[in-house]
C-alpha cells in the first residue's frame, strides 16, 4: 500500500516535470514536426460536435478544427471530450487544442488559455408557438412556460416574468412534447440550440425563437495550454480566430450546420471587419 | 383603533423571525431560503396546498372506485366482472410513474383540444387532472381488492338474513355488506391510503407543481440541499402523520363491540 502510495507521488511529480518541461518549448514548432494536431472536441452536442451515422465526429467544431490543420499542413487527429474532463485533457497535454462549447468564465481563465477573441456565445431564447403572439418577456405575464428543471434562468423567469409556475421537465423531450402539445406558450432555453431545433425539424413551423436579452449572452471560448497562451501558438489561434470572424468562415459555418446565424456572431464578424 | 395596530405589529414579528432565519444562513451556513424569502417560501406553500389537494382528492375518488368496482365484482353479469378484473390488472401490474407518462403524453394530446386565452389549442386535461386521474386509478385498484377481501369475511349467514328480508343486491351490498366489510379492511385500506398520498410525488415528472417539484427548484437554485431535503421529510412525515391519525380515529368510530377485533 505505502509503496503504491509513494509510486503514486513519484508518478504524478513526473506528470509535473514534464508538464513543465513542455511548457517550456514552443508548441506551435512541435505540432508541426510532429505533423498531426489533437483537437479536443464534443460528441454530445449537436450540431457543434456529434457524430454522423458512421461513427464520425462531425460538426461546426470539428469543421473548425480541420479548418486549423489546414492552415497548418498537419493532419488531424479528433479526440472526443465532455464537460468534465475537457480542462484535464488539455492540462495534460492528450491534446493540443480545445474547441468545445466551453463557456468563458474568469475561474476558467486562471486554469486555461482561452484565446482572445472568442468565437461564439450563447444566451437564452424563447421557443414560443406563434399563437400565442410573444414578442418579449414582457408578454409572458401569467401563462404557463416549458422548462428544464434545474436550468440557472428558472427562478428569474417565475419570480420576475411568468409569476406563475413553469411547467418544467426532466429531460429536453418531455419540454419539446409538452411545447408541441399546446402545454404551454414556449419553451425557454439556450438561444442557439433552439435556433438549430427550429432550422432542422419541421414539427417546428409553428414555432419561432424570441430572443430573451434579459440574460446576458455567455462567450465560448477556443483554449490552448495556459502556459501557451501569450506564445506563439497562443498568437498562432488568435490570428486564425480574427480571419475567421472576419472571413465569415465561422457565419458560413454556422448557417451551414445550425442552419441559420445568430445575432451575436453577425455582430462580432461586424466588428471584426471594422478593426 | 386597537385592530390597525395589530395587523400592523404581525408582519414585523414575522420580519424579525425571517432575520432571524437569514442570520442562521450567513453565521452558521444552514440556509432556509424556503423560509425567509418571499418568493420561495410562496411557492413551496403553493406546493405544499397543491400535494394536499392532490391527496385528498385521489383518496376521496380511490375509494368511490373501491367501493363502486368491489360492488361490480360480485356482479352476475361476466363481462362487467371481466371489465373490473381487466381494470385491475392494468392498473395494479404498470408502475404508476409509467401510468402518469402514458396518460399526459400518450393518451392527453389525443384528447379534444380547446383554444385557451393565449391563442394555443391545448388538450382538454391539463397536468393536474391527469395526475389525479392516474393517481385515483391507481390506488382504486388496490382499493378493490381490498373491499372485496373485506366483503368475502362478512359471514354467508348474514347475507343470507339480508335477501330474506327482501333486500335487493344493491341494498344488500350497501346496508349490510359495506358496513361489515368497511370494518374488516380498514387497516389494509389505511395502508393503501398512506402509500397513494406519498406517491403524489410522482407528479413531479409530469410538471405539477406539488412539494417536491417546487423543492427541486428550490434546491437547484439556492444549492441547499440538504435543509430542503429536511423540510420535505417533515412535511411528509406531517401530512402521512395526519392521514394515520384521522384513519385510526374513523376505525375506533367504527369498531363494534365483540366485532372484528
Amino acid at each position: 500500500m505505502k509503496r503504491k502510495f509513494s509510486a503514486a507521488i513519484a508518478a504524478l511529480f513526473g506528470a509535473v516535470m514534464a508538464m513543465g518541461a513542455t511548457a517550456q518549448a514552443d508548441q506551435l514548432a512541435e505540432i508541426k514536426q510532429k505533423g498531426t494536431l489533437v483537437v479536443g472536441v464534443k460528441t454530445d452536442y449537436p450540431p457543434w460536435g456529434m457524430r454522423d451515422a458512421n461513427g464520425n465526429i462531425v460538426g461546426m467544431e470539428p469543421d473548425m478544427a480541420a479548418d486549423v490543420a489546414k492552415r497548418l499542413g498537419v493532419k488531424l487527429e479528433l479526440v472526443p471530450v465532455v464537460s468534465s474532463n475537457r480542462i484535464q485533457f488539455l492540462q495534460q497535454g492528450k491534446i493540443d487544442l480545445m474547441i468545445a462549447t466551453m463557456s468563458d468564465t474568469p475561474e476558467r481563465r486562471k486554469v486555461v488559455g482561452i484565446i482572445d477573441p472568442v468565437y461564439y456565445a450563447s444566451g437564452v431564447a424563447l421557443l414560443a408557438n406563434k399563437a400565442a403572439n410573444i414578442k418579449s418577456v414582457e408578454d409572458l405575464k401569467g401563462k404557463p412556460v416549458c422548462a428544464l428543471q434545474g436550468a440557472y434562468y428558472n427562478n428569474d423567469m417565475q419570480s420576475k416574468y411568468t409569476q406563475t409556475d413553469l411547467v418544467a421537465f426532466k429531460g429536453i423531450p418531455e419540454a419539446e412534447q409538452a411545447l408541441l402539445d399546446g402545454r404551454c406558450v414556449g419553451f425557454i432555453y439556450d438561444d442557439v440550440v433552439l435556433i438549430w431545433k427550429k432550422a432542422q425539424d419541421p414539427k417546428f413551423a409553428n414555432f419561432e425563437v424570441v430572443p430573451l436579452p434579459q440574460w446576458p449572452v455567455v462567450p465560448w471560448g477556443i483554449a490552448v495550454k495556459l502556459e501557451e497562451r501569450d506564445g506563439p501558438w497562443g498568437k498562432f489561434m488568435a490570428e486564425t480566430i480574427t480571419d475567421w470572424l472576419k472571413s465569415g468562415t465561422l457565419l458560413e459555418l454556422e448557417k451551414k450546420w445550425v442552419g441559420d446565424n445568430t445575432a451575436w456572431l453577425k455582430e462580432a464578424s461586424e466588428k471584426a471587419k471594422g478593426n | 383603533m386597537q385592530r390597525p395596530t395589530d395587523r400592523n405589529h404581525r408582519p414585523h414579528l414575522m420580519e424579525a423571525f425571517w432575520d432571524f432565519l437569514r442570520s442562521l444562513n450567513d453565521a452558521y451556513g444552514i440556509n432556509l431560503v424556503q423560509f425567509y424569502d418571499d418568493f420561495e417560501r410562496t411557492r413551496l406553500l403553493r406546493g405544499m396546498w397543491t400535494t394536499i389537494k392532490l391527496a385528498v382528492i385521489c383518496i376521496g375518488l380511490s375509494v368511490i372506485i373501491g367501493i363502486i368496482g368491489a360492488w361490480l365484482q360480485g356482479s352476475r353479469h361476466r363481462i362487467l366482472k371481466a371489465i373490473v378484473q381487466g381494470y385491475i390488472q392494468f392498473f395494479r401490474n404498470t408502475p404508476p410513474l409509467v401510468q402518469m407518462y402514458f396518460f399526459y403524453f400518450a393518451l392527453g394530446p389525443q384528447m379534444p383540444r380547446v383554444v385557451n386565452e393565449y391563442g394555443i389549442a391545448q388538450p382538454m386535461l391539463g397536468s393536474f387532472e391527469w395526475a389525479v386521474i392516474s393517481l385515483s386509478f391507481f390506488a382504486g385498484a388496490f382499493n378493490v381488492e381490498i373491499f372485496r377481501s373485506g366483503i368475502e369475511a362478512v359471514q354467508k349467514s348474514t347475507i343470507e338474513a339480508a335477501e330474506s328480508l327482501c333486500f335487493n343486491r344493491w341494498q344488500t351490498y350497501w346496508y349490510v355488506i359495506l358496513p361489515l366489510a368497511v370494518r374488516f379492511c380498514l387497516p389494509a385500506l389505511n395502508n393503501n391510503l398512506v402509500n397513494l398520498a406519498k406517491t403524489t410525488t410522482q407528479a413531479y415528472a409530469i410538471a405539477v407543481p406539488e412539494t417536491l417539484y417546487v423543492a427541486s427548484q428550490i434546491w437547484s437554485d439556492h444549492i441547499n440541499v440538504f435543509e430542503m431535503m429536511i423540510t420535505l421529510l417533515t412535511f411528509y412525515l406531517l401530512l402521512v402523520g395526519v392521514i394515520v391519525w384521522l384513519m385510526t380515529r374513523l376505525e375506533r368510530a367504527l369498531a363494534i363491540p365483540g366485532y372484528g377485533r
